[in-house]
């Protein structure tokens, strides 16, 4: 079976006004589709998170400083983590695997098709709901207000007394909502993994990135779900004037803690599972080089979901838990360095020996693996109880996590667009200035996340608004905001470099990086139906069978 | 490019797959259980912990009947689709129809307890932390078995209308598992709640 038959040419599509167009996308079920809606909402939100952010840096930039207020302040620290978790990273991931996964295990779209449409708009609904408190908080009474309760909202900040109007309520009702979508399209996900797989995709023969979206969207059933459970307590409390965590009568706010982040540690590797999809897609590809390892891969994958969810309290070191529990949360906390640490010798061992070709989906991959690796090294120590409780609540847990979502996540999504912009829309994006998009954000990631660790180290907290001279503090938080500017020229330079490509670029064709996985065996962007015939499969990497007749994996697999 | 596929290995065939109503339908209740394991933790984490009354031994009695109703109705409604499988629609549409009146007598009791905490013994959620958690984990349950009986309505719905065929025992059968989750749920609520709580 020659690849050209696997999918039919598009016939013509130009013919529609820009009504008629809009509309279809309003109304599609097409998974690919509605993987593009995700990831293109996505980036709306991660230029206002980014905003958010930078508004942060400005005011930190000098001692003393007062471009905002410290209202403000505390509106932008809030806005700006749940804006970057939920409605940047979270929707961002289920788009790539919305878009890639039926295509890679050979489905024609995803087991339920209205549940997906119905899941990304309950998403889209969560964000706006977010967002209008800005104008809505106060009841639309004048000036409203966003949310300034922290995006973990520690107990009794939500209550009534302390949260005034609706800003809270417009935060509960953005994560419900949005938790809701999540939840559908992780059910979604894992029954279209199960169930819909093409005759010949064994699991043993799965692409990697399609196991890894198995285990985050399992992982998302049991990690959005008692967010969603601790998010209808808050409600309960402020609506029916309940009690859960009203401490002046009996309530407890430290259970609010543990509700919270048995839902938000695990959360960190429902985003970074996805990631290390990319990643084990893009290294072997770029590489030249099966994967190295695939067993142990997935097995190391499904061994983090589980131990992930018996680490969420070393959030908590310093609220005083006794040294069991300390002890416990310390060593199942270092246990995940383990399976992480597979996973990285995994990835060196496909580069090991390979024609590693270094265009710009494998340099982002680079900086994954460079990066994640301090990410994890700078988490091994913060996870020993004592060192935590001397450095919990600074800059350098901030250094730390933005380490691991900036510098690990992001970049793992970075690459993801640059590997699969061809097929998506069917032109490359540019060489040139994908490479200026790296180094630049590289120096800029470098210069902000780098420093951080030092303020905290020397004592500075997060979440102050601004800070005396003389605590030898200043340079420090000026170098921070400094790279902040390299970091927004990058992602002007790659939104340009998005919009240019894709009116002006070079045509990918079906299959521009010489790829394995079934997703490049169709014509870039797919038709509808993906597949003119199912496809069937022999081995991990069906399209090297087909390329490769005289010499196919089964022979070896 | 060669056709290479008479020379790959054969697929194992027929090339068979779980069903999807049912991988999502366990999907959901995986999810809709860690949400209920949130709120019997809750439960269970503040029991004893009210700072004034009434306390669960004074006010609460033992909902025998209702559990009883409830936990028959996951019986009716296993029979009813096995008589579905064999066609008999008759049968099965006395069943179905039985199952959702055993679901209406439970939140019919469910009411009239909450009618009995609320007017007689002062208990509401605003009360204290029993109040709160008692009114929060019932109600939520009794949620989930209003959410049932609209589903189980619509098929009564179809069933009336003659729609609901042999050929359907598949889809109806996702439905019950929902059902039945939704009766699993009553005796870890029963157990938590009314056994250890008291």
């Amino acid at each position: 079976m020659a690849s050209e038959t696997l999918a039919i040419a598009p016939t013509g599509l130009s013919t529609r006004s820009l009504a008629e167009r809009l509309h279809e996308w309003a109304v599609t079920v097409d998974h690919k589709r509605l993987g593009i809606l995700y990831i293109g909402y996505a980036l709306v939100f991660l230029v206002i998170g980014g905003v958010e952010a930078t508004i942060m840096r400005v005011q930190l930039a000098v001692p003393n400083n007062h471009f905002v207020s410290p209202q403000v302040f505390n509106r932008m620290f809030t806005m700006h983590g749940t804006t970057m978790i939920f409605f940047v990273a979270m929707p961002i991931l289920f788009g790539f695997s919305n878009y890639t996964v039926p295509l890679m295990i050979g489905a024609r779209d995803m087991a339920f098709p209205r549940l997906n449409a119905f899941s990304f708009w309950l998403t889209a609904f969560g964000g706006l709901l977010l967002y209008f408190s800005f104008i809505g908080g106060f009841g639309l009474y004048g000036a409203g207000s966003a949310p300034d309760v922290g995006w973990f909202a520690y107990a009794p900040l939500t209550s009534k007394v302390f949260s005034l109007g609706h800003s809270t309520d417009f935060w509960t009702l953005g994560l419900l909502v949005s938790g809701f979508g999540s939840i559908g399209t992780a059910v979604n996900l894992v029954t279209t993994i199960v169930c819909l797989r093409c005759p010949g995709m064994t699991m043993h023969r799965m692409p990697l990135f399609a196991w890894m979206s198995l285990v985050m969207s399992g992982m998302v059933l049991f990690v959005i779900s008692p967010l969603t459970a601790a998010q209808g307590m808050i409600c309960i409390d402020r609506y029916l004037g309940a009690h859960f965590f009203d401490t002046q009568a009996g309530g407890s706010a430290v259970i609010w803690m543990h509700f919270f982040w048995i839902f938000g540690h695990p959360e960190v590797y429902v985003l970074v599972i996805p990631a290390f999809g990319f990643i084990s897609e893009i290294v072997p590809v770029f590489s030249r080089k099966p994967i190295f390892g695939y067993p142990i891969m997935v097995a190391a994958t499904v061994a983090i979901g589980f131990v992930s969810f018996s680490v969420w309290a070393h959030h908590m070191f310093t609220i005083g838990m006794n040294s069991y529990a300390n002890s416990f949360f310390a060593i199942t906390t270092m246990a995940v360095g383990i399976p992480t640490g597979i996973k990285i010798f995994n990835w060196l061992g496909t580069m090991w020996g390979g024609k590693i070709i270094f265009k710009t989906p494998m340099l982002f991959c680079l900086g994954f693996l460079f990066q994640f690796l301090i990410a994890g090294l700078t988490g091994i120590m913060l996870s020993a109880a004592p060192f935590d409780w001397q450095l919990s609540g600074s800059y350098f847990v901030i250094a730390h996590f933005h380490y691991v979502i900036v510098g690990g996540i992001l970049f793992a999504i970075f690459a993801a667009f640059y590997y699969w912009f061809p097929k998506m829309s069917g032109k490359m994006l540019n060489e040139t200035l994908g490479k200026w998009h790296f180094w630049l954000f590289v120096i800029g990631f470098h210069l902000t996340f780098d420093f951080m660790h030092i303020p905290g180290l020397l004592g500075m907290p997060r979440r102050i608004y601004t800070y005396e001279p003389g605590r030898g503090w200043e340079i420090w938080n000026k170098i921070c905001s400094l790279g902040v500017f390299f970091q927004a020229t990058a992602i002007l330079i790659f939104v340009g470099n998005m919009a240019w490509s894709y009116w002006k670029g070079r045509d990918a064709g079906n299959d521009p990086w010489d790829a394995w996985t079934l997703e490049w065996s169709t014509t870039s962007p797919p038709p509808v139906y993906n597949f003119a015939d199912i496809p069937s499969v022999y081995s991990r990497r069906p399209l090297w069978d087909l390329k490769h007749p005289e010499d196919p994996d089964w022979k070896y697999e | 490019m060669a056709s290479v596929t008479s020379l790959a290995p054969t697929i194992e065939s027929p090339w068979a797959l779980p069903s999807r109503g049912r991988v999502g339908m366990f999907c959901l209740i995986a999810a809709e259980s860690a949400i209920f394991t949130i709120f019997v933790v809750a439960y269970v984490f503040y029991i004893g912990k009210s700072l004034n009354g009434p306390t669960p031994t004074e006010v609460l009695e033992l909902p025998i009947f209702n559990t009883i109703c409830l936990l028959s109705s996951s019986l009716t409604i296993h029979f009813a689709i096995r008589a579905l499988r064999q066609n008999k629609t008759g049968l099965f549409s006395a069943l179905w129809f039985t199952t959702i009146a055993l679901g209406a007598i439970f939140l019919i009791g469910t009411g009239r307890e909450w009618q009995r905490l609320i007017y007689e013994r002062g208990l509401t959620i605003q009360t204290n932390l029993f109040g709160t958690t008692y009114y929060s984990l019932i109600g939520l349950h009794a949620f989930h078995v209003i959410v049932g009986l609209l589903g189980l309505s619509i098929v009564m719905a179809f069933a009336l209308g003659g729609r609901v065929k042999q050929e359907h025992a598949e889809r109806v059968d996702v439905l019950s598992l929902y059902w039945h989750f939704v009766d699993v749920v009553w005796v870890v609520v029963f157990t938590v709640v009314y056994v250890v709580g008291r």
